[in-house]
């Protein structure tokens, strides 16, 4: 392709600039001459030449300043200039190119030179048009891909709800990098009232390491809002996970949830380094420690979802972090260890101002290191549920439809009381009553200590009275394992009834287990006593009457039935 | 070379030198995938000064290689810093670890 190329010319000798002319026509140019450096300014902006050939020494604006103007003026463009001086002395010739000249040829001209030199000027231009091509296509597609990854963000925080850490007893620090370093938090409240928190680091690099975060919050938010437990939760992670993400991708895991009623934390914590209970009243810690693989290794068959499970009391702090806090190294490369973090956790900080003291003993440590807050940690703290400022999430049909009139029987036996958690079937069973969805949380609540009473009391036979001293705790959960495990023959029987009456319903919940009940004749009596427990003690029954109408005991009191009534707007 | 590998009619023995990380994938990776599985694998980590995540999931991606869960898999001579991540990540449930 012929590129028409234009020369501009500027030389005050008559005679020079008519050779030129001449031969620079004869070359195919086009050619623009000029007398002196003011109108070879004006010129250039004009005509905009491929070339330019400047005399150093003109009077008026000399060669060198006109050179300078006009190679700002070209600005990204490759104008290639070339003086035409008299001038031999070395030191004069390398001024030439160091005011900005690209060459220069020496009077009296010689044709064949200019034009070797020309060509090869015009070789460079080439090369210098195409690399713009090549970087201005970088850009276009670099833009492209910076679009994409705005829309992709977009999706994956609407899918993982960052926002929702905002509830009034966290506290958090998510690195800014999370997206491409695979950090991901996650909180929520779930049907039973209570709060799952999630921290999940993981493996590989990127866009590959966020991915896989965007299946789990699905199943972190859904299955809590349909009354599923911790163990359901982390179990079907596992096994998604293990079925999407190649061999050597998986995600070391922490999963929280907090029982604000029993003051009981249970937690699942795979392949992240220690979290921390910090009791308020004695300022001393406890260390959760990682006992399971991460998520994703092992197949549903191999994977043990089973938790490990504290007493807390309002106050008190859990504290996780993924590993970047213990990996954040200093400018000597030093990392921040366990060691450190340890000393600021036994440092007898209010417990208030432990999660500001970490992260600042963390940046402190780093200096001026950027990034400085690539590291991921939460705090949770026990409170009165009362007070927490975000809503039990309803799963299920919003609109009026359902059913209102129905009747159901569902008895699970045997090995089946192992493992299967009957509650979330059974509260997606009572949502589908359109006056029952608004009270979701209060009926997942009753429909839980109606089982743990007939699983942990009935069934297995466990005395609550165990956990009042110290290691009776660690003993009760143990026991309840234990007895778990070896259980064949044992029956737990919902029956399970609603009626619409003229303002509003009445839901029936009978449950009937295979243990030998207990004494359960002057309850009603004892009711009165047992209003002022606040622990978890008994049955759970000062809480059942505080829910429900009526609660009615028969049999040997292995057999309950709790009527629950609803008005609306009630 | 970071990976040094020996093999003798049981044991297919793979040493991994510096640190243990992303770079080594390729080589870590070529080490035993062109063989069968072996009957038994040991992992020598005596020069190894740091394992990072992507060098568990290479692990993992031997141990699939030589049969999964009836792999016999062995990681000797852990510093105080790998063990610690080795531990942190239960990884004894699925290796021998030395």
């Amino acid at each position: 392709m012929t590129h028409h190329r234009r020369v501009l010319i500027a030389d005050d000798s008559d005679s020079d600039r008519a050779l030129l002319r001449a031969m620079l026509e004869r070359e195919g140019y086009s050619v623009t001459a000029v007398a002196d450096g003011a109108e070879a300014v004006v010129a250039f902006d004009r005509e905009q030449p491929d070339i330019v050939l400047l005399d150093a020494m003109m009077p008026g604006m000399d060669g060198f300043d006109a050179a300078r103007t006009i190679k700002s003026r070209a600005g990204t463009r490759f104008v290639p200039l070339i003086f035409l001086t008299a001038l031999s002395a070395a030191g004069d010739l390398a001024h030439c190119l160091e005011v900005g000249g690209d060459d220069f040829v020496c009077k009296p001209y010689n044709t064949v030179i200019l034009r070797a030199k020309l060509a090869a000027f015009e070789r460079m231009g080439a090369m210098h048009r195409e690399v713009s091509r090549s970087r201005a296509h970088v850009e276009q597609v670099n833009a492209h891909l910076v679009r994409e990854q705005a829309v992709a963000k977009a999706v994956y925080d609407n899918v993982i709800r960052p926002r929702s850490l905002a509830i009034n007893n966290l506290r958090h620090h998510l690195s800014p990098l999370a997206v491409f370093n695979g950090d991901v938090l996650l909180a929520t409240r779930h049907a039973g009232g209570g709060m799952f928190v999630f921290l999940g680091d993981f493996t590989g690099h990127g866009l590959p390491a966020a991915i896989g975060a965007m299946p789990t919050a699905e199943i972190f938010y859904g299955m809590a809002a349909k009354g599923f437990s911790l163990s359901d939760i982390v179990r079907e992670i596992n096994a998604k996970l293990r079925r999407i993400l190649p061999i050597g991708i998986f995600c070391c895991g922490s999963m929280l949830e907090i029982d604000f009623r029993k003051g009981l934390i249970h937690v699942w914590h795979g392949g992240l380094p220690d979290a921390y209970v910090y009791r308020a009243a004695d300022r001393s810690v406890t260390h959760i420690v990682s006992r399971h693989l991460p998520l994703g290794v092992l197949t549903p068959a191999r994977f043990d979802a089973s938790v490990q499970t504290f007493e807390v009391a309002p106050g008190d702090r859990i504290f996780m972090c993924s590993d970047g806090i213990l990996e954040a190294c200093d400018a000597e490369e030093t990392m921040f260890g366990a060691a450190r973090l340890d000393a600021v956790l036994s440092a007898g900080h209010a417990p208030a101002d432990l999660f500001p003291a970490v992260k600042e003993s963390v940046l402190r440590f780093l200096g001026g290191i950027a990034p400085q807050d690539d590291f991921t940690m939460l705090e949770a703290t026990v409170v009165d549920e009362a007070t927490l400022d975000a809503p039990v999430p309803l799963a299920g049909v919003e609109d009026d439809a359902g059913a209102d009139e129905w009747k159901l029987a569902y008895e699970l036996g045997g090995r089946s009381l192992r493992t299967f958690n009957p509650l979330p079937l059974l509260q997606q069973v009572l949502v589908v009553a359109p006056g029952l969805r608004q009270r979701a949380g209060e009926l997942y609540t009753v429909l839980s200590e109606l089982y743990s009473n007939a699983l942990d009391h009935g069934v297995l036979g466990l005395d609550s009275a165990l956990k009042d001293s110290p290691q009776g705790f660690g003993r009760y959960y143990a026991l309840r394992a234990e007895r778990l495990a070896e259980l064949t023959d044992a029956r737990i029987r919902f029956e399970i009834e609603h009626q619409p009456d003229d303002d509003g319903g009445e839901l029936h919940i009978r449950v009937i287990d295979s243990g030998t009940g207990f004494p359960h004749d002057d309850w009603q009596q004892q009711r009165a006593a047992l209003a002022n427990e606040r622990k978890f003690c008994g049955r759970g029954i000062p809480l059942l009457a505080r829910l429900c109408e009526s609660l009615h005991y028969q049999g040997s009191g292995n057999d309950v039935t709790a009527l629950y009534r609803w008005r609306p707007g009630g | 070379m970071a990976i040094i590998r020996e093999a003798t009619p049981e044991e297919i023995r793979i040493r991994v030198e510096g640190r243990f990380d992303f770079s080594l994938h390729q080589e870590f990776r070529r080490a035993y995938e062109d063989d069968p599985p072996a009957e038994r694998y040991l992992v020598d980590l005596r020069d190894t000064t740091h394992v990072d995540s992507s060098a568990l999931g290479m692990l993992l991606l031997l141990r699939d290689h030589a049969g999964g869960d009836d792999a016999q898999i062995r990681i000797a001579n852990c510093n105080a810093d790998v063990r610690r991540i080795l531990t942190i990540s239960n990884f004894e449930q699925l290796f021998a670890i030395e």
